[in-house]
């Protein structure tokens, strides 16, 4: 079951959206940030990918395009996953929601644009999820100093 | 202790003493110091508010449970509020986020109190250095007794307590004024 559906998945979908691999039983697909809309939509609706499991981000501070955006998918139906890997530049790192096809990317969403400064168009609620208001910053960014402190409680001297 | 610090006990009443209207053969009032008197009292009678933020937690169980025990030095019971709590014991990892809660939490108890700062993490941050995490809570607030250990051993945490009752003991103990 699993082979053929990665065999469909493979014909259907890599001509448009770009190179496929297999990693660790997972199917991985590099797209173009325009690409990244279209091809959820149809993993959803035409290959049964019900579960959106996470959005994260790659740092890569030497490249060009600086970030890799990751989004993860699982078929409950195929016992298969997808995952979707984006590159943006750190200039405009900004990709589509996916709020519109799974309602749990309004949080996942946010908890990246918290560590990494990936913007997400579509998704209007991007307040600090697990970081707090007035933090400055990125941390999980490369260029984030590890030592940095962002104290809410002045210190005692 | 010393003989001072027992407190005033008579051994027998003193309208026994009047019916029977004679001295009883043996000693019948101490002395004692008002500071000694207060921290003796005060030691024995401990009352946690477990700021319970991480695995530490476990070990906090482990040592209030029976095998360990800290009723036998009167601090078992913890208080669920902080205004009924003297002692603050901080279980775990604080984050900056969570930092001005559990300065206010601190600010809530009423004098007297004392800070634990029980594990690695709540004592100096322990093997976190980043974004997130408060490097010893000390830094925000002043604490007593510091219990090493990721986690710390129950033994740690009865001879934190023991270490702590005994800086109670040796403390001023002011209830009147300022100077008494």
């Amino acid at each position: 079951m699993t082979a053929t559906e990665l065999d469909a998945l493979h014909r259907e979908l890599v001509p448009a959206a770009g190179p496929a691999t297999l990693s660790h039983g997972a199917f991985v697909l590099q797209l173009a940030p325009d690409e990244l809309l279209p091809t959820v939509q149809r993993l959803r609706d035409e290959f049964g990918f019900d579960v959106f499991l996470d959005v994260t981000a790659v740092d890569w501070p030497a490249d060009a395009l600086r970030f890799e955006v990751v989004h993860h998918f699982y078929s409950t139906a195929h016992k298969v996953r997808v995952r979707l890997k984006t590159r943006v530049a750190v200039e405009n790192p900004i990709v589509d929601s996916l709020c519109a096809l799974y309602g749990s990317a309004a949080f996942t969403e946010r908890e990246c644009h918290d560590m990494y400064g990936i913007g997400f168009r579509g998704n209007f609620d991007l307040r600090p999820i697990l970081l707090y208001e007035g933090f400055s910053g990125h941390p999980l960014r490369k260029d984030y100093p590890k030592t940095r402190e962002q104290p809410l409680v002045p210190y005692r001297a | 202790m010393d003989a001072r610090t027992i407190p005033l006990i008579p051994l027998v009443p003193a309208s026994a003493v009047a019916a029977r209207g004679t001295k009883h053969a043996t000693f019948e009032y101490l002395t004692t110091r008002k500071d000694e008197l207060i921290g003796w009292a005060r030691k024995f009678s401990l009352f946690p508010y477990p700021f319970v933020t991480a695995c530490c937690a476990m070990e906090f169980m482990a040592v209030s449970a029976s095998p360990y025990d800290t009723d036998r030095f009167g601090a078992a019971l913890p208080r669920f509020s902080p205004r009924q709590a003297d002692l603050l014991m901080i279980v775990g990892t604080v984050t900056h986020k969570q930092a001005p809660v559990l300065l206010k939490v601190w600010e809530q108890m009423c004098e007297p109190k004392w800070v634990m700062a029980f594990g690695v993490c709540a004592s100096s941050g322990g093997f976190y250095q980043n974004y997130a995490t408060l490097l010893g809570v000390d830094k925000i607030l002043p604490v007593d007794v510091y219990v090493p250990g990721c986690p710390p051993r129950p033994e740690m945490v009865i001879d934190g307590i023991m270490q702590l009752q005994d800086k109670i003991a040796r403390s001023r103990h002011p209830v009147v004024t300022e100077r008494f």
